[in-house]
């Protein structure tokens, strides 16, 4: 049997990236240590911040939530109800759940209830594809709420996988301005708050085993309107050179914060000058009427279009073809 | 044994014993996109599993960004 690196107690999960095995004590003594560092690293929170957590119901948000509030952190969550038929009001059901046995205040807003659309009506009628319709509606609400609640910083659940996988593309086009805003902690700017990423040294499959060893119940299903996206495709590939040489998606992605870093603080900076508040809301943006503004003028006036219009079809899937 | 897999969420009933990894290999499924939890518990990749235990194959990848 594997024994833990710690305490060479009975382990719960290897992670080859560290040539180990960990004990489930010792796995969340990892992940507090690693989520610790990247605070520090990166000087992302203070203790007295007001944090908004951007809560989806699924593992890293409730991973990162859990984790500040160990950490000692004052942390309230968001919500955001998008509209993704049975899949959403799953998710919606563990956050809540979350919240309501740790105390935890859990703001929630919703997209039709409050804006009169949801992701897939918006996809439809803007044309856009569902994540594109679904991040900016995440973005600007998020940002809206954080300031209209006081808060100094909005934390969000991306970790190392997603960062990797972004990095990749945003590499493969070596577009520079989106490198810069890939930074785990963007500064407060006038109008937007403070964003972090307390996760980025965790990878998914170890915010997964915070999860599973915390007790902490999340939204297994993937999002059907994500399937086969760009986004997984990266990390598919990310994976299979991490599995032929662990600690690949490490080097790429701490390597690019290490060396790349330093080099585009700034850069994110200089990209908001020039904003002035939307007409409509009084968000930054670059026109006259805000980007998001714009798509509920669109979205909101368009009949509500079902999930099952839209959703991807899923990718064939391991196990069902010889069993 | 008895295997819950995700995405979409299905069973598959399996013979004999095979440890965590080798079940993975059969079902094509990677590692690092993966956690196994035998009994309730999760496990890792040298584990044996038996054919009386009830597996979850639990699929860690989101995809949004």
């Amino acid at each position: 049997m594997a024994k833990c690196r710690v305490c060479r107690g009975p382990a719960v999960i290897d992670l080859p990236r560290h040539n180990a095995h960990f004990c489930a004590e010792h796995l969340q003594q990892l992940c507090r240590r690693q989520v610790e560092q990247a605070i520090a690293d990166h000087a992302m929170l203070e203790r007295g911040d007001r944090i908004l957590v951007a809560v989806s119901g699924g593992k890293d948000s409730l991973a990162v939530w859990d984790l500040l509030v160990e950490l000692g952190y004052r942390a309230d969550g968001l919500y955001l109800g998008l509209g993704i038929g049975d899949y959403s009001d799953d998710s919606g059901r563990y956050a809540r759940d979350f919240a309501d046995v740790r105390g935890l205040h859990l703001r929630t807003v919703d997209l039709r209830e409050d804006h009169g659309y949801d992701v897939p009506t918006a996809a439809r009628a803007t044309g856009r594809v569902p994540c594109s319709a679904c991040g900016l509606s995440k973005r600007h609400l998020f940002d809206a709420a954080a300031r209209e609640g006081g808060y100094d910083v909005v934390v969000t659940g991306h970790n190392l996988d997603d960062e990797a996988a972004v990095l990749l593309g945003n590499t493969l086009r070596w577009d520079v301005d989106y490198l810069a805003r890939q930074l785990p902690c963007l500064p407060a700017t006038d109008g937007f708050p403070r964003k972090v990423k307390p996760l980025v040294r965790l990878t998914e499959r170890e915010t997964a085993a915070w999860c599973i060893v915390r007790g902490i119940d999340y939204q297994v299903e993937e999002c059907p309107m994500a399937a086969g996206n760009k986004h997984l495709r990266y990390k598919a590939t990310l994976n299979a050179l991490e599995a032929a040489s662990p600690g690949t998606k490490a080097a790429f992605y701490l390597g690019f914060l290490e060396r790349m870093g330093p080099l585009l603080e700034g850069r994110s900076a200089a990209a908001v000058d020039g904003l002035r508040a939307c007409a409509r809301c009084g968000a930054p943006t670059t026109g006259e009427v805000c980007a998001f503004c714009r798509l509920v003028d669109v979205a909101a006036a368009h009949e509500p279009v079902p999930v099952e219009h839209l959703a991807r079809r899923p990718r064939r899937a391991a196990g069902t073809a010889s069993h | 044994m008895k295997v819950l897999l995700r995405n979409p969420r299905r069973e598959v009933d399996l013979e004999g014993a095979r440890t965590v990894l080798g079940l993975l290999t059969e079902l094509g499924l990677d590692r690092e996109s993966h956690l196994v939890i035998r009994n309730g518990e999760l496990v890792p990749g040298d584990t044996r599993l038996e054919g009386t235990d009830t597996i979850e194959i639990r699929p860690v990848i989101s995809g949004g960004s």
